[in-house]
């Protein structure tokens, strides 16, 4: 009885809490629809008095959203490829391959760890100027896709694949390479869709970068390109919000479509403490 | 550790006669294999991330808006930072956002993983709705909040009014617009902590419990002499990797108040975006980013200095 009692007041609190934390993206899809005089109004409006879908094509003739949104997916998917495959390769050699200086590249690699962005940031910066690589997708991109955090995570990963699986592949007769490829990358899917998906949605965030490197439509990405949208457009409040969820639902589906991994990472990340 | 161990001496002098003949062609045909494998990451990350570290410490000694040549200036753009009030009240305003969104956050996450570790059925719906403001995006989010600290009838006021309480004009108040940011940052990343925490009170075993419960131990007893000590591993991550995520705050503040009132929300990062891409001087932004790397050097040693005492590791 009291136990019953109990399990009613956690799940009512579960659903209490929830619903309160989420009312910040509920209210960014309602206002998103408000007319212009409602969201406009000195008193706020919670539910829309009357809908208007046609904010989403004023949203768009206001700025290039596809244009960002598209960008955002260029900047995202070409760090990630890349960070992902090199970040793969080198993480293999470390945990696996025997050769001169292994353990001091490997210390350069962690040395940078702890590193915070904003010292790498004016140099890369300065890099990218001197290349003419301001405003290009080589010059988004390349600063960010070698961190030493996909490394070090995936070579944790391959240290923990017992050595028997490869060393019977290379007694029939593979190479490194198709062990690689053959053995060790389909047993590690899951740390490599981890490492994939979290630096996916971190670049998806970014903003910074972006904010010094990219400086018209050809290369801005959806955070800066709403910077910009709050900048020439002021607070017309049912637009920009318009435009926040159109560059946010993307990013939210992908997050369920992909949280297994998502929350595998946090974990994995959160008890690699130990 | 110690990985390279057999492998860098010249093999043909050693006098074990049966591993003599084949290992000098196989380790160095290992070696060629090796480097091929890592020359794609290491290249770029020698041009993008070593070296831009090493830069850093560079630019910092020179004096240089990009545009003309650069001049040496030593240690004059570390002098600078000691007479610089912007400087003192960017670090100021980093610490309070430090101090106050910290432990708040982790008290927001350790409660409601608490919360949801109670045998709840569909527990993994309310984990992915929970951990919904960790993966938006916090340009789009920080609007909403702007939104919702409307001064006098924004949703926010509006419901403080439902108390009687006459609400602030939040972003534009000297003494509220910092916890207005930590507030909506609070929301922003507290799905983080909640699944590590969910993801270690889930492993603590049930045996521990069964026997507090033999000995009559109360629940909040319990909690204080199983679970906390249970956690301190996944708290202490939680802690360090929180503080220095605080210190690097950047998005929400540029969005939300742009700084101000005055400097009152500038924080490190925004400062040291302001000085070397508003005002181009590269060498004191660079000085400024290693004093941060500093700080955050500091602080987490001093971390783990601190949690020898307190971290309870179950090996």
């Amino acid at each position: 009885m009291t136990t019953e009692i109990r399990r009613k007041l956690v799940v009512f609190t579960c659903f209490l809490i929830t619903g309160v934390t989420l009312i910040p993206v509920v209210m960014m899809v309602l206002v998103a629809f408000q007319s212009d005089g409602e969201s406009m109004a000195a008193k706020p409006s919670f539910w829309p008095s009357s809908w208007h879908p046609e904010n989403l094509t004023r949203a768009f003739d206001l700025v290039p959203l596809g244009k960002y949104l598209l960008n955002t997916i260029y900047f995202a998917a070409g760090t990630t490829l890349l960070e992902t495959v090199t970040a793969a390769l080198a993480a293999y050699a470390f945990a696996r391959l025997n050769f001169p200086g292994r353990s001091w590249l490997f210390g350069i690699y962690l040395a940078t760890l702890m590193i915070p962005s904003q010292v790498t940031l004016i140099p890369q910066f300065v890099l990218v100027a001197k290349l003419h690589g301001i405003d290009t997708w080589p010059g988004m991109i390349l600063p960010h896709a070698f961190t030493a955090i996909g490394v070090f995570l995936l070579r944790q990963f391959f240290l923990g694949i017992p050595r028997d699986y490869e060393e019977a592949a290379r007694l029939d007769g593979a190479n490194r390479w198709q062990a690689f490829v053959r053995v060790i990358v389909p047993l590690a899917v899951p740390a490599i869709a981890t490492l994939a998906v979290f630096k996916f949605i971190g670049q998806w965030n970014n903003l910074l970068w972006p904010l010094v490197i990219s400086n018209s439509d050809a290369t801005r990405t959806a955070s800066v390109g709403l910077q910009v949208f709050q900048d020439t457009n002021g607070t017309q409040w049912n637009l920009l919000l318009m435009a926040a969820t159109v560059t946010t639902i993307p990013l939210i589906v992908l997050f369920f479509l992909t949280q297994r991994w998502f929350v595998r990472g946090i974990t994995m990340s959160g008890l690699g403490g130990r | 550790m110690a990985i390279s161990t057999a492998d860098t001496a010249p093999v043909t002098a050693t006098p074990t006669p049966a591993r003599q003949a084949p290992t000098p062609r196989w380790r160095s045909r290992e070696a060629l294999t090796a480097w091929l494998f890592i020359l794609p990451s290491l290249i770029g990350f020698l041009i993008f991330t070593a070296g831009p570290v090493v830069a850093a410490g560079v630019i910092s000694l020179l004096n240089w808006n990009l545009f003309s040549a650069p001049t040496w200036a030593g240690l004059h753009n570390f002098a600078r930072l000691g007479p610089d009030p912007t400087f003192w009240s960017a670090l100021g305003s980093t610490a309070y956002f430090t101090l106050v969104s910290v432990p708040l956050t982790i008290l927001v996450s350790l409660l409601l993983a608490l919360l949801l570790n109670q045998g709840l059925q569909r527990i993994a719906v309310f984990r992915s709705l929970l951990l919904l403001p960790y993966a938006t995006i916090t340009v789009a989010v920080a609007f909403v909040w702007i939104w919702l600290y409307i001064p006098h009838d924004g949703l926010v006021n509006a419901v403080l009014g439902w108390f009687g309480i006459n609400g602030p004009a939040w972003l534009i108040s000297d003494t509220w617009a910092m916890p207005a940011l930590i507030l909506m940052s609070v929301w922003k990343s507290f799905g983080f902590g909640m699944v590590v925490f969910l993801a270690g009170l889930q492993a603590i075993p049930q045996q521990l419990y069964e026997a507090g419960r033999v000995d009559g131990t109360s629940p909040w007893k319990s909690l204080r002499h199983i679970t906390l000590p249970m956690l301190s591993p996944a708290l202490f991550f939680v802690v360090v990797t929180s503080v220095i995520g605080s210190f690097q705050v950047f998005d929400q503040a540029l969005i939300m108040t742009n700084g101000g009132p005055g400097t009152r929300t500038t924080t490190l990062v925004m400062y040291i975006y302001r000085t070397g891409f508003e005002n181009y001087d590269q060498g004191y932004a660079a000085a400024q980013s290693l004093v941060l790397f500093a700080f955050i050097v500091i602080i987490t040693a001093g971390q783990f200095l601190f949690q020898q005492r307190l971290v309870h590791y179950d090996n």
